[in-house]
């Protein structure tokens, strides 16, 4: 008989070889959290901000997050995007409070420091003093520069009409970023085409931030957990289908082409979640009407480390935000979007396959669950691992979603740069 | 004149037994119950304040038929796959705000708690009702029901009717 394990065994090291078995600890620990934190969202990497069709028009801004810095996109009044921290460079009060809006400047409520939309200082009250029976009474030492007291400006990128930001001015160019393979299906999606907001959704999922990036580098659940998704073929285990991952392993695409659905064969034998008889009594719910930018793939799902997922699946488009807040929560937040040329058919078709997403979603509220559920297993013993076996030990690309290699994959680069 | 005032009492009567049945239902599980207070070309929405305000159509639920909530009921019983939960509804007082050739639109304030197995009772969403309703064989029902909840952050999710 082996030893009872000890459950908050301490220093937390990662016991195996390669990335396959994953230490409930890094989900669990606070410190680990702060150090991807620092490392992941902070330092070398490119984080998501939204869409330019949020900030359309001069003046137009948007709050958001990287990480859980808070952070201000304007657009300004010579139509250039700028990503700024909303901290004053004053004594430091997050300043800007609504989510969106329009204005000419961004001015601080608690003693009135103004900047422009890029984020320069542009004034200081009683910078020169406050004259009083003939005296000059404090003001700003002669020394004092606006140029030193700008807000923190962040690196910028934007593509297609996407717009990612980096703390780190190091960063490498965003294109590079991606890399070749990644890029393309990224272009396949923003190919140029001015984007419309349709709207968004917003949940709170009570689990680890890098189990949304695993949900959706993970082909092996849609088929079995998603009756939906089983039922009507549009996620399938026999479906047509390739992963491929950036040369880090850290971006991954998963590609499938829908099936027909519907009968029985050797990928529904014995899962539960298939429902032979299913039919949903009203047909818009699956209206699907094949895209000429789609190039064949009915699905494809981009996860871009750390911060963002891009969704097609089928007339659904979504970019869905990773926004964490504390090592066992992060706020996911949608955006659903259209395209300019849309008719009014297909923006109503994208809205209503949009019952299929989201926190109500017919497929997706579950994601949300099986995280939280994951979490509470991780939480009750750290020392003990997942099991991310499916397809072998290695990260690979594959031609078949029988896998988890983009899963090892993703820890392959985690390992790297955490050094744990 | 007050639009309340220029309902007659009766109709206010049954305004008010729609609301606390609707509510007993959405409460007790009774999914196959919360279809029939709606006519068959009906709508029902979950939406963020924050679309319906800035003009975005999307909506976190947006059913567009009985048949749809019909879909909605299956996938409930059958497909969807979450941890239970129990959900209470608080509803406020409806404001009638017409009630013009057989139709009302009335509004009123919700809150729904949600309480998990083995777990502390917890605001869950909170909001509006905009609702439009009709008399159908000597029933009212709903045309169309819009949620619009001001809660920011959805707890996880949301699967059974608000
Ligand atoms: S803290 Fe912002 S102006 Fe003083
Ligand atoms: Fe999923």
């Amino acid at each position: 008989m082996g030893q009872t394990p000890e459950v908050f065994k301490q220093p937390h090291v990662w016991e195996t070889e390669g990335s396959s078995r994953i230490p409930f600890w890094a989900y669990t620990d606070e410190a680990i959290y702060k150090k991807e934190l620092d490392r992941l969202f902070y330092k070398g990497h490119w984080s998501y901000i939204g869409l330019e069709a949020e900030v359309p028009n001069p003046g137009d801004f948007k709050r958001t997050v990287i990480g859980e810095r808070s952070v201000v996109m304007t657009r300004d009044m010579d139509g250039a995007i700028n990503v700024v921290e909303n901290v004053c460079a004053h004594r430091g009060m997050q300043f800007c409070r609504e989510r969106h809006g329009n204005k000419k400047e961004l001015v601080c409520p608690y003693h009135q420091w103004n900047y422009s939309l890029k984020g320069d200082l542009q004034g200081v009250p009683f910078r020169r003093g406050v004259k009083q029976d003939g005296k000059v009474n404090g003001g700003m030492p002669k020394e004092f520069k606006t140029e030193d007291h700008g807000l923190n400006k962040l690196k910028v990128a934007t593509r297609g009409g996407v717009v990612f930001a980096s703390f780190d001015h190091e960063v490498e160019p965003f294109e590079d970023y991606l890399g070749p393979t990644i890029l393309g299906y990224f272009d396949r999606l923003f190919n140029g085409r001015k984007l419309t907001i349709l709207g968004y959704n917003r949940q709170r999922i009570p689990g680890n931030w890098k189990l949304m990036q695993e949900n959706i580098k993970d082909p092996y659940h849609p088929g079995l957990l998603h009756t939906w998704f089983v039922t009507y073929g549009l996620w399938r285990a026999d479906n047509k289908s390739e992963l491929k991952m950036d040369e880090h392993f850290r971006h991954a695409a998963m590609i499938s082409t829908r099936g027909t659905g519907g009968k029985k064969e050797e990928v529904t034998q014995g899962v539960t979640s298939f429902k032979e008889n299913m039919e949903v009594l009203d047909k818009r719910l699956i209206d699907i009407v094949p895209e000429a930018w789609w190039n064949g793939p009915t699905a494809l799902m981009m996860t871009i480390f750390p911060s963002v997922i891009f969704q097609q699946q089928v007339n659904s488009v979504s970019t869905r935000h990773i926004q964490p807040n504390g090592h066992g929560s992060f706020d996911f937040v949608w955006t659903h979007f259209g395209f300019e040329d849309d008719t009014p058919e297909m923006t109503q078709r994208r809205l209503i396959q949009a019952n299929l997403f989201g926190p109500a979603g017919f497929v997706s509220a579950d994601d949300g669950e099986v995280i939280e559920l994951s979490q509470f297993g991780f939480e009750q013993k750290p020392s003990h691992r997942a099991v991310a076996e499916l397809g072998g030990y290695e990260c690979e690309n594959t031609d078949h979603m029988v896998t988890e290699t983009l899963i090892r994959g993703m820890y392959n680069y985690w390992r790297k740069v955490m050094e744990v | 004149m007050d639009m309340a005032t220029a309902t007659n009492g009766q109709t206010v009567i049954d305004l008010l037994r729609l609301y606390g049945d609707y509510a007993a239902a959405v409460d007790s599980a009774q999914w196959d119950k919360w279809v029939e207070f709606f006519v068959d070309d009906c709508e029902y929405k979950i939406q963020p304040r924050e679309n319906f305000e800035r003009g975005f159509p999307l909506s976190t639920l947006a059913l567009l038929s009985k048949n749809m909530l019909k879909d909605r009921v299956y996938g409930i019983h059958e497909t969807l796959y979450h941890d239970p939960y129990y959900q209470r509804h608080v509803v406020g007082m409806p404001v009638i705000r017409e009630d013009k050739d057989g139709v009302i639109i009335a509004e009123a304030n919700y809150a729904v708690f949600r309480t998990k197995l083995s777990g502390e009772s917890t605001v869950f969403n909170v909001g509006r009702y905009l609702d439009k309703i009709r008399r159908e064989d000597g029933k009212l029902k709903f045309v169309s029901r819009l949620c619009i909840y001001d809660t920011e952050m959805i707890p996880n999710s949301i699967i059974y009717p608000i």
